[in-house]
């Protein structure tokens, strides 16, 4: 019975900080119409921020301050978002794909400097003795496994809160008009580009502070956990889910969480040790497929877009 | 100083360049950045070579190189065949996923399903080939000097040729046929083009089967004077893309042209720099171009 609890515990905290990479994604793609293919990248740079600013010194990296927790928080937001202002700032007054393109390109740079840089980054060894929470419940495993989800879980809730008033708010209706018809917003004097820079800043701060979120709960971190498997995983989600509705990032998170575990389970007792890597490769084709499906049959995802928002009319209709 | 780098710049170049050449076109025809073309890259090498060996088992002989070349005639014969089977898995794609999300007009869209299409199908590579890397021929070859301290293998001087004829065909086809002026029309004004009389569907599915013919030849380059890789077309995609944004969307020549100055600014950074940051300076000249000239060096302004 424990250790079904146990393993609950931590099932749900992995799906809850996969829950906020979504709802960053969600305030980028589901709001405002940006495709970025660079999320590993940004999870990437506020797990690595985090890390440097909290570990102790004496590590083989950059950085080891030996700072709060929470101070490598904040560090993770701020260093993702400066990231995303510069590669928004060349490239959102360009074409749509751009984008995609350039933010595609900074995971892959991102990836480079991480593996490489090892006075910077620890290198392929990554940045082990990252501080968790509630350490000094190690003793107790299923005590400390509960308080890390309850710490993930309030993080997860306030910023699905606050996202949740700002989608509501004058903002993100302007975000909304922007994607919908951008001449039109644009006639009504708001400028779409600012608009759109923020959104793309704000989203990808999320996404930093859930790496630092991820970080910190595992205690280690590495180039390979921010290949470009997770960024695909984080949109697969959001697509199912429902995007352009915060309930469905959450909800898709958990849904696709739960399916890749599931069919992981499956694929060890299935296929033999020496085979695992090779069928590790169909879990992604199964969700590519799935993604794809989605795509054609049910664009909306599970949930679909809440078609109204606004804290005006909430409760009216 | 060894200007090795020159050479070996300009043979990266002529796999970027080929690859660049299907992704600047079916950006300008089809409206979307295709991440799918990296797989069809890794697919048309896979395919060359799963069929050169299909072909040596029917003929049950050793094949023989050909003369200096590390490669024998079967190679050549499923080059032929893998180009056609690219181009069909190009077609087959569109047919399955881009044509029916095409009906609903966002072009972003597509993007998102050529990169859920990507991951699938080179997850799918990896699990029928699995991640080792795989070889059309073992031999070592014996470079030649030429001079100035280049060397190079027969094999490389082969495939830089076979890439200069393929460049020069496209070229020809895109500038003085029936079929290029259809296609530049479509990718100028695709409502224009179906009322003066264009059949858009048809130059669509042209620009597929070329794309990835191409892909595919890029994809035989890379694997005979490298090695061939589930993520090989992973690896290209970024240069790929800076090379067809550096040229100039729908520029067939800025395509190559922006593909040989990505390769020699890789093969430079490989020798000032060092081999691990090679695949930032692909992303470095894309930023570049972006800030300085969004419209490629021989785009229409309309970026």
């Amino acid at each position: 019975m424990l250790d079904v609890v146990a393993y609950g515990a931590f099932f749900l905290t992995t799906a809850l900080s996969y829950a906020l990479i979504c709802l960053g994604l969600n305030l980028q793609w589901g709001q405002t119409g940006l495709f970025n293919v660079g999320v590993a990248g940004f999870v990437a740079i506020g797990a690595y921020a985090s890390a440097m600013l909290t570990t102790p010194a004496g590590g083989n990296h950059f950085g080891g301050y030996g700072l709060p927790i929470a101070v490598g928080w904040i560090g993770a937001i701020i260093a993702s978002g400066l990231a995303a202002a510069v590669i928004g700032a060349i490239t959102l007054r360009l074409r749509a794909d751009y984008l995609a393109i350039t933010t595609f390109g900074i995971a892959i740079v991102i990836q480079l400097v991480a593996l490489n840089a090892q006075a910077i980054t620890g290198g392929p060894f990554g940045i082990g003795f990252i501080p968790r929470p509630f350490a000094s419940l190690a003793e107790y495993a299923l005590g400390f496994d509960l308080a890390n989800l309850a710490v993930v879980a309030l993080v997860t809730l306030a910023v699905f809160l606050a996202l949740e008033r700002l989608v509501r708010s004058p903002w993100g209706r302007v975000l909304r008009a922007i994607r919908e018809d951008e001449t039109a917003a644009l006639s009504l004097g708001k400028n779409a580009n600012r608009f759109r820079l923020q959104a793309f800043v704000l989203g990808s701060a999320i996404m930093g502070l859930a790496g630092a979120v991820q970080g910190h709960f595992i205690g280690f971190i590495a180039p390979e956990n921010y290949l470009s498997a997770i960024t695909f995983q984080t949109w697969a989600m959001l697509i199912i889910g429902g995007s352009g509705n915060n309930r469905g990032a959450v909800l898709g998170a958990l849904v696709v969480w739960g399916l890749w575990s599931a069919s992981g389970a499956a694929m060890t007792t299935i296929f033999p040790p020496e085979q695992q890597a090779r069928a590790a490769a169909l879990q992604i084709v199964a969700i590519g497929v799935v993604m794809s499906l989605i795509l054609l049959l049910r664009p909306r995802g599970i949930l679909g877009e809440e078609m109204t928002v606004s804290r005006h009319l909430d409760g009216e209709t | 100083m060894s200007l090795q780098f020159i050479a070996d710049g300009l043979l990266i170049g002529a796999m970027v360049g080929l690859g660049a050449i299907g992704v600047t076109l079916t950006y300008s025809i089809l409206g979307f950045a295709n991440f799918v073309h990296g797989e069809f890259i890794a697919w048309g090498a896979y395919a060359c070579l799963v069929i050169a060996g299909l072909i040596g088992l029917a003929v049950g002989a050793d094949i023989a190189p050909l003369g200096p070349f590390s490669i024998g005639w079967t190679i050549l014969v499923a080059a032929v065949i893998a180009m056609a089977f690219t181009g069909g898995l190009a077609l087959a794609l569109d047919w399955l996923l881009f044509a029916r999300l095409r009906k609903h007009g966002n072009a972003i869209v597509l993007v998102m399903a050529s990169f859920g299409a990507s991951m699938a199908l080179r997850s799918l590579l990896e699990f029928l080939f699995t991640s080792e890397p795989a070889y059309f021929s073992r031999d070592i070859q014996i470079a030649i000097p030429l001079g100035l301290g280049i060397r190079v293998t027969p094999d490389q001087m082969l495939m830089l040729g076979l890439t200069a004829v393929l460049v020069t065909a496209m070229h020809l086809l895109i500038t003085r046929t029936a079929i290029g002026r259809a296609m530049r029309a479509v990718s100028e004004n695709p409502a224009l083009a179906r009322v003066a009389g264009i059949d858009v569907a048809g130059v669509i599915r042209k620009t597929w089967l070329i794309g990835g013919a191409l892909a595919c030849a890029a994809g035989i380059v890379a694997g005979i004077t490298v090695q061939i890789r589930p993520f090989m077309g992973f690896d290209l995609l970024l240069p790929m893309f800076a090379a067809a944004i550096l040229g100039g969307i729908g520029s067939v020549p800025g395509a190559v042209v922006g593909g040989l100055i990505v390769g020699l600014a890789e093969s430079c950074a490989v020798q000032f720099v060092g081999a691990e940051y090679r695949a930032a300076v692909a992303f470095l000249l894309l930023i570049a171009v972006l800030l300085v000239k969004p419209a490629g060096l021989f785009g229409r302004g309309d970026a």
